[in-house]
């Protein structure tokens, strides 16, 4: 069985289901526009919770937030189901194939066989989708991937049943109802106030106040953790901005993307503006990137290399408290 | 970011001849998608942490042999996990599966438990028992 599933490439998994799933039920948006609207755009730091052995940082929302906020903004009702045991998940989605329905499922990334080992990490918020069967492959779209893939029914249980934080507990969804017509401008709207909001909230470890938080730790890694740990710090904090799914400096750029097409839906000249002035600043997040890269990789030991990175980080983080009060405005 | 500075840097992901998806601009500032090979900074900060694994590694092979800890605690780095990571994976709670890294604890365990964290990385009960940290 196979469904007439079309697989794009994304840079982001969550966005790349979402955007494929929807397609497949006949609406026309692209990766970017699932983003925004769902309010992907996001800055959180908490250095009590450790991942990967270093402090929480992460700059998108929860899994599952923003194909969430996009579905509930568009109107579409989405389902999702967990499952207790890998027997009934296995069957509830070979059902979904054989009623045509390609399915979205939350997996862990370590036993994704057709990625390099050095991405293989307990990493539970993976999405992709599977729109089809045979004999005992199942035929998955890796929205990351370039093309295609398959796994076997074993393979899948595995990674559908990956253990550890924000377990998948085999978790599939797909969207049931789709409204006729959408209100794309008020959609837009919400989703750009709600990220306007997050970015601005007073709160500290939310935002460019996280960011701010985040520098003045930066400033003490090298003293309060010796440079062994700091560089290891910086280092999970360029893997968290840039790697695979970021769409590089952060989801900066897929934010201007969506801004850039918003702005032609919205007929909203001032958009496009700030979408160059976002694409600075994600060319900004990655000069960070490639000055932090120079500290972990000399094991410079200076204290003033941590300091002028807390420097760039608090230029733009002003940048961007000044860019979404802008666009709080705009809209 | 220009759709001419994507960069085509040499990464792990080439090795695979796997590509990435970016968002870049073109000549008249629209936003485009490009492929990308990979970026250097992300490169070494993947190297950094695989480093940084490999020496959890070492450190746990030395522990396991001067007898400081269990067996359990080197094949939880092996396969890259932390306690709660496999505690999940084995379903127990957390501060039971660490009071099985002691190796006092670790000697008594019963073959029902051993096989429960055999599975987990995948090894047989027997090696999980008899490794020595060599």
């Amino acid at each position: 069985m196979e469904t007439g599933f079309v697989h794009h490439q994304s840079a982001h998994c969550e966005n790349g289901v979402a955007s494929n799933l929807l397609k497949y039920h006949g609406i026309n948006i692209s990766e970017p526009m699932v983003f925004g609207i769902g309010s992907g755009l996001f800055f959180f730091y908490l250095p009590l919770l450790k991942v990967n052995h270093a402090p929480a940082i992460s700059y998108r929302p929860m899994p599952g937030f923003i194909f969430n906020k996009a579905a509930k903004r568009l109107g579409i009702k989405v389902k999702r189901i967990k499952f207790s045991n890998p027997q009934s998940a296995q069957k509830a989605l070979e059902e979904n194939l054989n009623n045509n329905i390609p399915s979205g499922l939350q997996v862990g990334v370590y036993n994704l066989t057709y990625f390099p080992d050095e991405y293989r990490f307990h990493f539970n918020a993976h999405n992709l989708v599977v729109y089809g069967k045979k004999d005992d492959t199942f035929l998955i779209s890796d929205p990351v991937m370039e093309t295609v893939t398959t796994l076997t029914e074993k393979e899948l249980e595995k990674v559908r049943f990956a253990k550890g934080a924000l377990a998948p507990k085999g978790q599939m969804y797909y969207p049931v109802n789709i409204p006729s017509e959408i209100d794309w401008e008020t959609a837009i709207k919400k989703g750009i106030k709600n990220t306007c909001n997050d970015m601005l909230a007073p709160v500290p470890i939310v935002g460019v106040a996280a960011m701010r938080f985040l520098a003045r730790s930066i400033r003490k890694w090298p003293v309060k953790k010796g440079v062994k740990v700091a560089n290891h710090y910086l280092a999970q904090m360029v893997r968290m901005q840039e790697e695979i799914g970021t769409g590089g400096g952060g989801f900066r750029f897929i934010y201007a993307a969506f801004l850039q097409e918003a702005s032609v839906v919205l007929k909203n000249d001032s958009l496009k503006v700030l979408s160059a002035e976002m694409t600075t600043i994600g060319d900004l997040w990655r000069d960070f990137a490639v000055n932090a890269a120079r500290v972990y990789k000399n094991r410079s030991n200076q204290t003033n290399v941590y300091n002028s990175l807390a420097d760039e980080l608090i230029h733009i983080s002003n940048l961007e408290e000044a860019f979404f009060k802008k666009l709080k405005k705009a809209i | 970011m220009k759709k001419e500075e994507v960069p085509q840097d040499k990464s792990n992901l080439s090795k695979s001849n796997m590509k990435e998806l970016c968002y870049a601009t073109d000549e008249n500032g629209n936003y485009t998608t490009a492929l990308s090979s990979g970026w250097e900074p992300k490169t070494i900060a993947l190297e950094q942490s695989m480093l940084e694994i490999n020496e959890r590694i070492e450190h746990a092979k030395e522990d396991v042999k001067l007898g400081l800890v269990s067996p359990i605690v080197y094949f939880m780095e092996v396969c890259k996990m932390d306690w709660m990571t496999l505690s999940g994976y084995v379903g127990m709670w957390t501060w039971r599966v660490k009071r099985h890294g002691k190796p006092s604890v670790f000697k008594k365990l019963s073959n029902k438990l051993l096989a429960k964290y055999a599975e987990a990385f995948e090894i047989s009960v027997e090696e999980l028992k008899n490794y020595k940290g060599e």
